[in-house]
Order: structure tokens, then sequence, then C-alpha cells
């Protein structure tokens, strides 16, 4: 380790590690996503440290530029108060994910010592010998082609199911476009213009009064259908006692 | 002959403090001083293209009226919204700028030059993937508009947030897929080396014929230099694509609730981004701080020494002005229709012209002339056929205006007749005879009398 990476690991380090604390305990679930956004930033940081650009870009990209940001586009839609409650829906729940979460990392942990225990490092001089993205791109395009098409077909596989589970198919005659629409508004029987205002008088001039047509007749089509049909109490129509 | 000196990524990484530091410094001015002279620039334009004088009282030409602008905004009232979430209210702004600017530093501003008898390259430093530096500060910036809009905690700004973010994930995919295209003629993703890849053409052999393809890739790649146009709009919110701000709808959008610096802070970043958008489409497409041809033929220095700097700004600006010509013509654009084009429209012509690109590039270097040749005389064969043969829908001859009337239902909307000639008005006539000339008082005095 250069000196100079070992002071961007310390300095580093510490974000990295604070992020993913408060990812964990912030209440906030937009707060929750920052943290993490953080941790992804130092992680990037961390990979283009240890000669691997490309990576550490296609994780800022990617993760924190993409995917976070989708995040953040669903917990914007749930609202900005939405907090976690507090009440356990399932009991022992948080015990069994602590001792879970536990497990699953020890599980991953022995694998991968397991897995590269024998294997014997190639360094960095070897691996980054012809450029770091050449090195990786003929490595996805040879070696692991097959494996990387599987991958984004399982992906677009994902994508298109939930297109379709969320897409609502219309059919042709069910949208109405802007020509069936004047259509419509100009065929007979179907009155063109706005509805009337609703009434002005001397009485009253409350939005919920009814307008008169030149023939003399109320129209309720002058009045909003959202307004409550409503009748003062006696006690709000009898006079108020101003002149005491 | 003085020959340009194309820096190498090994020239970067040994520069001393205080010129790294220097560097920065004239980055960081580079970016304050356009974002004061893009601001006059965009209101001139504009003002030009409306008609209007435009900026002109304070200082020559009202180039101080930015300067102005930002001192009185300065000192403005700082006003913290009451349901705003503090913290991320106030980084907000801040992360938008220091992304704009972060982008600035892989930039190529010029060759090798000497700066104190040091031999550097006019750029802060260089990497293997600068160009995904700069697309994850674009990425990262966008963070800035939507947690401002997120932490305002009021309608109008969230919307923009909303907007933001998702018109960014949209165009990103399109910008993206138009520089993949640049990677592969270029064959590094370093601004440096994309730069010197620009600087002449190649030869190419087209059926016999020796042909010098050009240099530039905004001639060369010219679907991918469009789409990266349109995309780097969007990317940077200007109009027509300013839907995260539109004010017909949202007010301000994000930037409703800010005010004082943190909304300075806001302008700053987006004149940045457009700055840092214009370079990168100089670098990527228009052969970066190269001089353009007919320079070079009289003048062989021209792409030495400083002056580059100078042939990379004219470029940058031209790029602004394209910005600021978009917003003075277009109207802003409806949101599904932006997204449509983004997806349906940029992506999908990307994706097969990418295909195309590699398959002439395969054709170029794997396989020999005459089956080449061949190939490419039968894909323009195909698409021939297939212009000629394509099915094409009859159109039913379009009514006439007679026969839409006649076939209204009865009871239809009163219709005036069709042949109805209305005659001229006898008090109209009169009227126009009486009225006395408008510009009467304008005349000069001489001729009243």
């Amino acid at each position: 380790m250069s000196t100079g990476e070992a002071v961007t690991f310390w300095i580093l380090v510490w974000p990295a590690l604070v992020g993913a604390i408060g990812m964990v305990l912030a209440r906030n679930a937009i707060h929750s996503a920052l943290w993490l956004v953080l941790t992804m930033l130092s992680i990037g940081v961390f990979y283009v440290l240890q000669s691997a650009p490309f990576i550490g870009m296609a994780q800022i990209i990617v993760y924190t530029g993409a995917i976070m940001m989708l995040f953040l586009f669903v917990l914007m839609l749930v609202g900005r108060d939405a907090s976690d409650s507090l009440i356990e829906t399932l009991r022992g729940q948080r015990v069994a994910a602590v001792l879970l979460g536990i497990g699953f990392a020890a599980l991953v942990g022995t694998g991968v010592y397991r897995a590269l225990n024998q294997a014997t490092p190639a360094g960095l001089e070897q691996a980054n010998a012809q450029g770091n993205i050449e090195g990786i791109a003929r490595l996805l395009f040879t070696k692991y082609v097959f494996a990387f098409e599987v991958t984004s077909a399982l992906l677009i596989t994902a994508a298109v199911g939930a297109m379709v589970l969320a897409h609502k198919e219309r059919r042709k005659g069910e949208r109405r476009g802007q020509p069936e629409t004047m259509r419509a508004r100009f065929f007979p029987g179907n009155y063109p213009g706005p509805k009337p205002g609703p009434g002005v008088y001397a009485t009253s001039d409350s939005v919920a009064t009814p307008g008169r047509l030149p023939d003399g007749t109320l129209t309720e089509r002058s009045i909003s259908k959202i307004l409550p049909v409503r009748e003062l109490t006696s006690s709000e129509s009898a006079p108020k006692g101003t002149e005491k | 002959m003085i020959v340009a000196q194309d820096p190498t990524l090994q020239d970067f990484g040994h520069d001393p403090w205080w010129l790294v530091i220097i560097k920065i410094v004239a980055i960081f001015i580079f970016g304050m001083v356009m974002t004061l002279l893009g601001v006059w620039f965009e209101r001139r334009v504009v003002a030009r293209m409306a008609v209007r004088p435009g900026l002109n009282q304070a200082g020559p030409f009202g180039l101080l009226q930015t300067l102005a602008d930002g001192l009185k905004g300065a000192f403005k009232e700082d006003i913290m919204p009451r349901t705003a979430d503090k913290v991320v209210f106030f980084f907000a702004p801040t992360i938008a700028v220091i992304c704009g600017f972060t982008a600035l530093s892989v930039i190529p501003f010029g060759p090798m030059v000497s700066i104190f008898g040091h031999k550097t390259a006019l750029q802060v430093t260089d990497v293997p993937v600068s160009v995904l530096l700069v697309f994850a500060c674009s990425g990262m910036a966008v963070y800035g508009i939507v947690l401002g809009g997120w932490a305002s905690g009021s309608t109008y700004p969230l919307l923009g947030g909303l907007r933001s973010s998702a018109q960014m994930i949209s165009y990103e995919v399109s910008m993206g897929l138009s520089i993949v295209a640049v990677f592969m003629t270029a064959g590094s993703a370093s601004t440096s080396q994309i730069v010197a890849a620009q600087r002449s053409g190649q030869p190419i052999n087209f059926f016999g014929l020796d042909l010098t393809a050009p240099g530039w890739y905004a001639i060369l790649l010219i679907p991918s230099f469009l789409i990266f146009c349109i995309a780097a709009v969007g990317e940077t919110n200007r109009a027509p694509f300013d839907l995260p701000e539109a004010e017909s709808e949202l007010v301000a959008g994000y930037m409703t609730e800010y005010s004082s610096l943190k909304f300075l802070l806001f302008m700053m970043s987006e004149y940045v981004a457009m700055v840092g958008m214009s370079a990168m489409v100089t670098t990527l497409f228009l052969g970066g701080w190269r001089a353009v041809p007919p320079i070079t033929t009289f003048w062989e220095g021209a792409n030495s020494g400083w002056w580059p700097l100078l042939w990379f700004t004219t470029k940058v600006v031209l790029m602004l002005f394209v910005f600021v010509w978009l917003r003075a013509t277009l109207p802003r654009m409806r949101y599904d229709t932006f997204m449509r084009l983004g997806w349906r429209v940029l992506l999908p012509i990307n994706l097969v012209w990418i295909l195309v690109l590699a398959g002439i590039k395969v054709l170029r270097e794997d396989v020999d002339s005459t089956s080449r040749n061949l190939i490419l005389a039968g894909a323009i064969v195909a698409a021939l056929l297939a212009a000629l043969l394509w099915p094409s829908k009859k159109k039913p001859p379009a009514p006439t205006l007679e026969e839409l009337a006649k076939s209204r239902p009865a009871g239809s909307f009163p219709l005036p007749p069709m042949d109805l000639a209305v005659p001229p008005s006898p008090r109209a006539r009169r009227a126009v005879a009486e009225r006395e000339p408008a510009n009467v008082g304008a005349a000069p005095e001489g001729e009243q009398a």
C-alpha cells in the first residue's frame, strides 16, 4: 500500500462505515438511502484505489447514479414523513433477522475463503497488462460471455415481467384521442360550451346557489358536484348579536 | 513544423503539488467566469432573437449584470422553510455544484505546455476511464436537484425532483450508448486519448476507392453525436427539456423554496453543468482542443503551445450558443412525449447504430476486400429491395368539406352555409377613411408646418 493509497483509505473508511451504520439506524427511508449512497461512493473510490478504475466508475454510475436514484424515486412517491413504525408485526422477526443475517454472512465468508484459499493471486500487473477496461472486456466477451448473456437475459425477463404485471393494456378503441373527444363534444345531444356559472343574486352569491337559465329555470349544471348539500342550522341562521 | 504534443496517459500524475493546485484553481476560475459570462451571453442572445435590446445597463453591453445579480442574491435573506429537512436542504445545492466542477477536471484544455519550466498537459488529470468519471459526475449532480426538491417539503419542488430523477435515468441510458460508439472508434475511454484519436482522418477503401474518413467524430459518428447532444440537453435540464423547473406548471420546480446563496448555487450548477457538457461534446465529437482544418493549413503552429486553449473555448462557446438557441426557439416538451422520445426513439436508434458500427468495424478489420465488397453490395441491394417492396398502405381519399358537413347526424351543432360571402360593412369603410394617421406626432417638425 503506497502512502497516498493509505491516506485515502483511512480518510474514506469512516464515511463508508458511518454510512453503513447510518443506513441501518436511520428512521427516515430517504435518509437511509442517502447513507447507503455515501457508503457506495466510498466503495467506488476504494475500487479505483485498488487499480480497478472501471469497476469503481461503474459502481458509482450504476449503483449510486441509477439504482439508488430509482430507490429515491420510489421512496419519494411514498411520502416525505413516512417513517418506519417500531411495532413488530411478526413476533420475533428482529431476532430471526439478526441470526439469519449473521448465518448468511458466515456462509458467504467461509465459501469465499475456501474458494480462494488455494488460489494463487496473479497480481495487478498481470490483470491490468493490456489496460483495465480492455482486460475486463476480454474476459467478459470471451471466457464469461455465456454467463454474462444469461445474466442479461435474467434481468430482461425480470424487467419484462414487471412491465407485464404493472402495465395496463388498452385496446385500440378504448383510449379516446383528440379527434374522438371533439366528435363526442359536438355530437347532437351534448352541449359543447362550458357549463353555466353559479347564480349571483342580491340575496346570495354563494357557489352553492344555482344559476338561472334564460327561460327562468334554475339549473343544477351550474353547481359543482363536489359541493355537499348543506343547510344552516337555526342557531347559525339566527341574527348575530351585533347591535347590543 | 511544430508538432502538437498529445499527452499520453503516462504524462499524468507526475505534476508537483503546486502545479496541481494551480490547475485546480484555474479550472474553478474557468467554471466561474464561464458561468458569469454564460448568463450574460444567454440573456443577450435570447434578447437578440426576440428583437429586444437585452442587458445593457450595468457595465459595457451589460457585462456586469450577472455580477450585480450575484452580489444582490448573496445578500438576500436566506429562508429555510419550516417543513424542510434541514441537513438535506442545506447540502443539496452544494452537491450539484461540486459535481459540476469535478466533471471539468478531466476535460483536456490543450496539449503539453511548459508552466514555470515544468512540462505538463493542460488538463488537471486523466485516467483510463475519465469519460466515465464525467458521466458519474453528471449522474451524481442530479442528486442535488432531486434532494433539493424532496427536502423543500412542499409539493411543487417534490414534483420537480421526481421529474428530474426519471428524466436523468432515461437520458443517461441514451447518452451512455452514444459514448459507446466513441469508445469503439477511439479505442480508449480517456479524454486525452479520444482527442488524440480525432487528430487526422483515417484512410478507408470503399469499392476500390481510397477515401479519407473525417477525423471528427461529429461527422464520422453523426448519429451518436446528435443523440449525445439531445441527451446532454436532457441531462442538464435545459429547455426544451427543462421539465424539473417548468415555471408554467411547477412555479420553479425543485428550486421553488430556495433563496439567497443556495438559489445562486443551483443557478451556478446549471451553468457549470452546461459548460461541462459543452466541453464534453467538444472533446468527444468536435476534435477537442485542435484547431479547425483551414486554420491548420495556413498556420502550422496553431495546435501547439497555449493557442489550443482559444480553439477549445471557441468550440465550447459555440456549443453554449446551441444550448441558448434551443431555449430561444423550442417550446417546452410535454412530459410523456419527452419520455417517449428518450425510450422509444433515441434508445432503439442508438442500439441499431452501435450494431451497424460494430459490423462496419468487423468488415474493415477482419474480412478481406472481395468478400467485404460482396457483403456491402448485398446489404445495399437488400436495403434497396426492402425500400422498393415495402408494402405501402393505401389511404382512402379524404372526404371534402361538403361531404363532411352532409354526413353529420340530424340535430348537430348548427353550421353557417359553406358559400356564405360576408359583404364589407359600409360603416367600417367610412371609419377607415376618416381615421387620422397614427404617427402624426412622430413626423419631423419641418414637415408639420
